[in-house]
């Protein structure tokens, strides 16, 4: 009887090695695929750098498959990627937002696109190696928390359309990031101890080569007064310390970036408890009037919220106070440990400062800033 | 597991059996450098020569002396636009040249030469009055290859050259993907430099030639030794050289069988394919104003990337445009010379047939086609009612 198709997606890491390996080991013919998404000849593509997306990813995933004796192809996904991911990103920067480049290429590269050309290639199913559950208990599917708390990245797969995930696989989501990197070196692959990748896969060094130039700002107080010249707004995001270069009587905190305006604070002024979405996508079914967690960041621990949609989004009310919500990051609801749905994180309100609030923009696939 | 067919002889070939065994000695135990003073060295020398003289045969040149052995087909290319062209003369060549060749004539621009791009007809080829037309003057060198390495189109490079000669220009013509299968004499042809690859004709991989009609003004790149006469300075590989020497006699005497039984095959690919699958287009002349082992089929609303990994994994091994990139399939720089519609070029696969190709092989690759291209239809049609 010929065996289950698989397509797993291979980033040349140690996740998605063991993820190919667990199918291989359960029966599964395995086919590894990774995406191209940069020009061929990009300084980009030639990095030999720890994220996914290089040569010398491309070069690790095809030895690791080897090694699994699985066939291994790369696909060009360049299109799919610039439209989805680096054209919103550079667009959310420019409109003083900070965005995560992840939600955008889970939901319409990995789970749309490369899901498609899985279909397109014989396979039922695929797999990457993301630290998320998918199960199906009481006949509905549901995207939960990995096991392993440190390592879960539920947070970023919140878009994924709950129609596909029946079709989805994370095998490494059962497992500890100790345990994944044992069975890779019990296995002998040689990505078992590449360090975690850290930094924006696609970027390899300083984000602002991608984003590209903005004009200079200007630094204000919440009380509206001008405090001189600063770095263009793509330099900051809310929360931020490092690169201020002003001397106050207490350390300056990004609390709010507008149009040309970079406004500081104190660290207490990025305690907020309502802020405003746009872009939701929700797994389960709608849930006002619930009790949830909301998670406004991919690390750390929900707080309890209640969602109210608006016609443009929904507000979120926190039940205790979260520390500099960034516009452009997601806000991510959970019921127990299972992903509800989620956002764009447009509007934070902050009183005070200068210049006018950043006009919502609709994100999605296009991302440019004032369509 | 069932057998996997390959039908992609234009990026290579197995090594003729013998070939293999003309090849065999000089690995061996006849091992030795040609530029030695012993008689080791003699003996190697001897069949270095022996090898030159079969390869000049096969393309009519009458000296085997004016032919320098090189790595392959993309070392002949460029050391001819290089060593050819001239400081102040334009580098022209036609749109849809090997990578090899277009690469080469850029570098050339950007060290301040100027390159110059022939247009192409919606079937690759260059128009005859082409030459003329993109003012070709004396001291350029035009380079146009003999057999689209993508699409099968014969070029008129007789004409082409007759119209640059008469310019005063020089004339380069990569036949990497005609010999073997397609006739290749440089008289004929009237061109001053030609280039050659073993394997696309039976031989090994790494070896491949460049003639230069004598009395050109050939500039070599590597300074290093008086091997091929200081045209090519390295310690020239024996066995391989005696491989391309094998492969160049044995092509030369079979060339119309060959062609001939390449050319059956082909048209039997394309009928077989035709009638199983529909939304398919030929990319490139129809048969047999063609290369003899070359198709190139669009499959209407299918990505040729995707299709070639399905087409993999079902055993069917083809290209995507050319096999040298790095197995990334934008479209081929070719196609879009071609003027064909995004659409059709991006779905645009190479299948090429070669000397071990039985007709048996054809049937079912043909069975396997239609069963990769149904699934993918048939699979996007289950999940849009899902």
């Amino acid at each position: 009887m010929r065996r289950e198709r698989v397509v797993c997606a291979m980033s040349g890491g140690v996740d998605s090695s063991v993820a190919a390996a667990l199918l291989v080991a359960a029966g599964y013919e395995v086919v590894g695929i990774t995406l191209e998404i940069w020009p061929a000849r990009s300084p980009e593509a030639m990095a030999h750098h720890n994220g996914c997306c290089g040569l010398g990813a491309v070069e690790d995933a095809r030895r690791v498959a080897e090694r699994l004796g699985i066939a291994h192809y790369t696909l060009n996904m360049r299109e799919a990627f610039q439209r989805a991911v680096i054209d919103p990103f550079r667009a959310e920067y420019h409109a003083g937002r900070t965005p995560n480049p992840c939600v955008n290429c889970n939901r319409f590269v990995k789970f749309d696109t490369l899901l498609a050309a899985a279909g397109d290639l014989g396979a039922s199913i695929l797999a990457t190696g993301h630290y998320a559950r998918i199960d199906d208990r009481d006949g509905r599917w549901r995207l939960r928390r990995a096991v392993d708390p440190r390592k879960d990245q539920s947070y970023v797969l919140y878009g994924i359309d709950p129609r596909v995930l029946g079709r989805l696989r994370f095998p490494v989501g059962e497992l500890t990031k100790d345990a994944v990197r044992a069975r890779a070196r019990a296995l002998g692959l040689l990505t078992a101890d590449k360090p975690d990748s850290q930094e924006i896969c696609f970027v390899p060094g300083d984000y602002r080569r991608i984003v590209g130039e903005a004009p200079p700002a200007r630094f204000c107080d919440l009380a509206g007064r001008d405090l001189g010249p600063a770095p263009p707004i793509t330099h900051f995001t809310v929360g931020q310390r490092r690169g201020i270069g002003l001397a106050g009587a207490r350390p300056y905190y990004v609390v709010a970036i507008r149009p040309g305006r970079i406004v500081l604070g104190g660290r207490e002024d990025l305690e907020v408890r309502r802020f405003e979405l746009d872009d939701l996508s929700w797994i389960e079914p709608v849930p006002e009037d619930r009790d949830l967690e909301v998670m406004v960041r991919a690390h750390g621990t929900g707080v309890p919220a209640r969602v109210e949609l608006t016609p443009t989004g929904a507000r979120v009310w926190a039940r205790s106070p979260l520390s500099a919500v960034t516009p452009g990051q997601a806000a991510v609801f959970y019921d127990g440990d299972a992903v509800v749905g989620g956002g764009r994180i447009v509007a934070v309100p902050v009183r005070g400062g200068c210049g006018s609030e950043v006009a919502p923009s609709r994100s999605g696939r296009t991302g440019s800033p004032g369509d | 597991m069932p057998q996997r067919i390959y039908l992609d002889h234009a990026a290579t070939g197995p090594v003729d059996p013998r070939v293999f065994e003309a090849m065999r000695p000089w690995l061996s135990e006849r091992f030795g450098n040609a530029a030695a003073v012993h008689r080791r060295g003699q003996e190697a020398r001897a069949a270095l020569e022996a090898a030159r003289a079969q390869v000049a045969a096969l393309i009519g040149a009458g000296d085997p002396a004016d032919l320098i052995f090189t790595s392959g087909g993309t070392e002949a290319n460029q050391l001819a636009l290089v060593g050819l062209s001239r400081p102040g003369g334009a580098v022209v060549t036609s749109a849809v040249e090997h990578a090899s060749v277009l690469e080469a004539a850029r570098a050339l621009a950007s060290l301040g030469r100027v390159h110059r791009q022939l247009p192409v007809t919606s079937l690759a080829l260059v128009p005859k009055e082409a030459v003329d037309e993109a003012g070709v003057g004396p001291g350029d060198l035009v380079s146009v290859m003999l057999v689209q390495n993508e699409v099968g189109s014969i070029e008129p490079v007789r004409a082409i050259a007759d119209a640059a000669h008469r310019r005063g220009a020089l004339v380069h013509t990569d036949a990497v993907q005609a010999a073997g299968s397609w006739p290749v004499d440089v008289a004929e042809l009237g061109v001053d430099a030609l280039s050659l690859s073993a394997h696309k004709f039976g031989g090994p991989q790494g070896v491949g030639a460049l003639w230069i009609r004598p009395g050109a003004p050939f500039a070599p790149l590597f300074a290093g030794g008086a091997h091929e006469r200081g045209r090519r300075p390295g310690t020239v590989p024996v066995a391989l050289a005696v491989g391309m020497g094998e492969a160049a006699r044995l092509a030369r005497i079979e060339l119309p069988e060959r062609a001939f039984r390449l050319s059956r095959l082909r048209d039997r690919l394309l009928r077989e394919v035709r009638s199983r699958v529909r939304g398919v287009e030929l990319n490139g002349p129809e048969p047999p104003e063609r290369s003899p082992g070359n198709l190139n089929l669009s499959f209407e609303g299918i990505a040729a990337g995707i299709l070639l990994v399905r087409l993999d994994l079902e055993g069917v091994e083809a290209s995507a445009g050319a096999a040298c990139a790095s197995g990334s399939t934008d479209v081929s720089h070719v196609l879009r010379a071609m003027g064909l519609p995004p659409g059709r070029a991006q779905s645009a696969l190479r299948f090429t047939v070669g000397t071990t190709t039985r007709p048996r092989d054809i049937d079912e690759a043909a069975r396997r086609i239609r069963r990769a291209v149904a699934g993918i239809r048939e699979g996007r049609g289950v999940a849009r009612e899902a």
